[in-house]
């Protein structure tokens, strides 16, 4: 698929950037002219995967988070989320809605949320070498008002 | 995100505004706990009518009020979510454990 447009980010991972990571998300997505409910969408995501690296990745260190985002031809949107932390033993279980290794402020509905908000969710682990997460959205062209 | 409440005849009721993801989800839990702590109410309601954002954390945070309600013999369900909550709600299924009335 062609790459129109794209940004890479990288930050700490820290929890205060959560926030921001789905802004700069809904920031480069404005220029597909997505609906709001498609910009929910994104931030939605975005936020799940962002803070399944924050939360998972580094439990000893504060180690760094890279976002790609990508325009691809055919209105599609490319996100990828990848830290370079302890990774996934088990990517399967990882997914299954309701398993949590996290903290009671998490509800293990991450993985299902990226799955139900995007059209593809692709998640690539190796254990001590990290995780990426890579998202596809289609962004619908509106009506001509 | 901010968390205020009101408390009328055994009814708590919690009104959450602005976004919650997990940066602010471990405060707004410890707050919740402890006004619930405070109060013992027979019913605590949670009012997202000015919550414009949230994640997976806000489900986390309405399961455990839904859990410290049951501790006590009360019952919790939730009100006004809008678009892009409501939809986070929908995706989790947790409809089926918690009343959320629209």
């Amino acid at each position: 698929m062609k790459q129109l447009n794209y940004i890479k980010l990288e930050f700490p991972a820290r929890s205060v950037n959560e926030g921001f990571a789905r802004a700069a998300a809904a920031a480069f997505a404005a220029q597909m002219d997505p609906t709001m409910e498609e910009l929910g969408d994104i931030r939605t995501a975005v936020s799940e995967a962002v803070t399944n690296a924050i939360v998972h990745a580094y439990p000893d260190a504060v180690g760094q988070v890279q976002m790609r985002m990508r325009i691809l031809a055919g209105d599609v949107l490319e996100i990828m989320v990848r830290d370079k932390g302890r990774g996934i033993p088990d990517v399967k279980q990882a997914m299954e809605p309701m398993y949590s290794t996290g903290g009671e402020e998490r509800s293990g509905m991450g993985f299902t949320i990226m799955g139900s908000f995007m059209d593809g969710l692709h998640v690539r682990s190796a254990v001590d070498r990290g995780t990426t997460v890579t998202m596809r959205k289609r962004i619908r062209t509106k009506e001509p008002a | 995100m901010k968390v205020t409440s009101s408390y009328q005849d055994g009814r708590l009721t919690l009104f959450l505004q602005g976004e919650l993801d997990h940066h602010q989800a471990a405060a707004a839990l410890k707050k919740i706990a402890r006004t619930v702590d405070d109060y013992l109410p027979q019913d605590c309601v949670v009012d997202m009518g000015a919550l414009t954002f949230m994640d997976s954390s806000g489900i986390a945070l309405i399961l455990k009020i839904s859990r410290l309600m049951d501790q006590s013999g009360g019952r919790a369900w939730v009100v006004n979510a809008k678009n892009q909550p409501l939809k986070v709600i929908d995706a989790s299924g947790i409809d089926r454990m918690i009343k959320v009335e629209v």
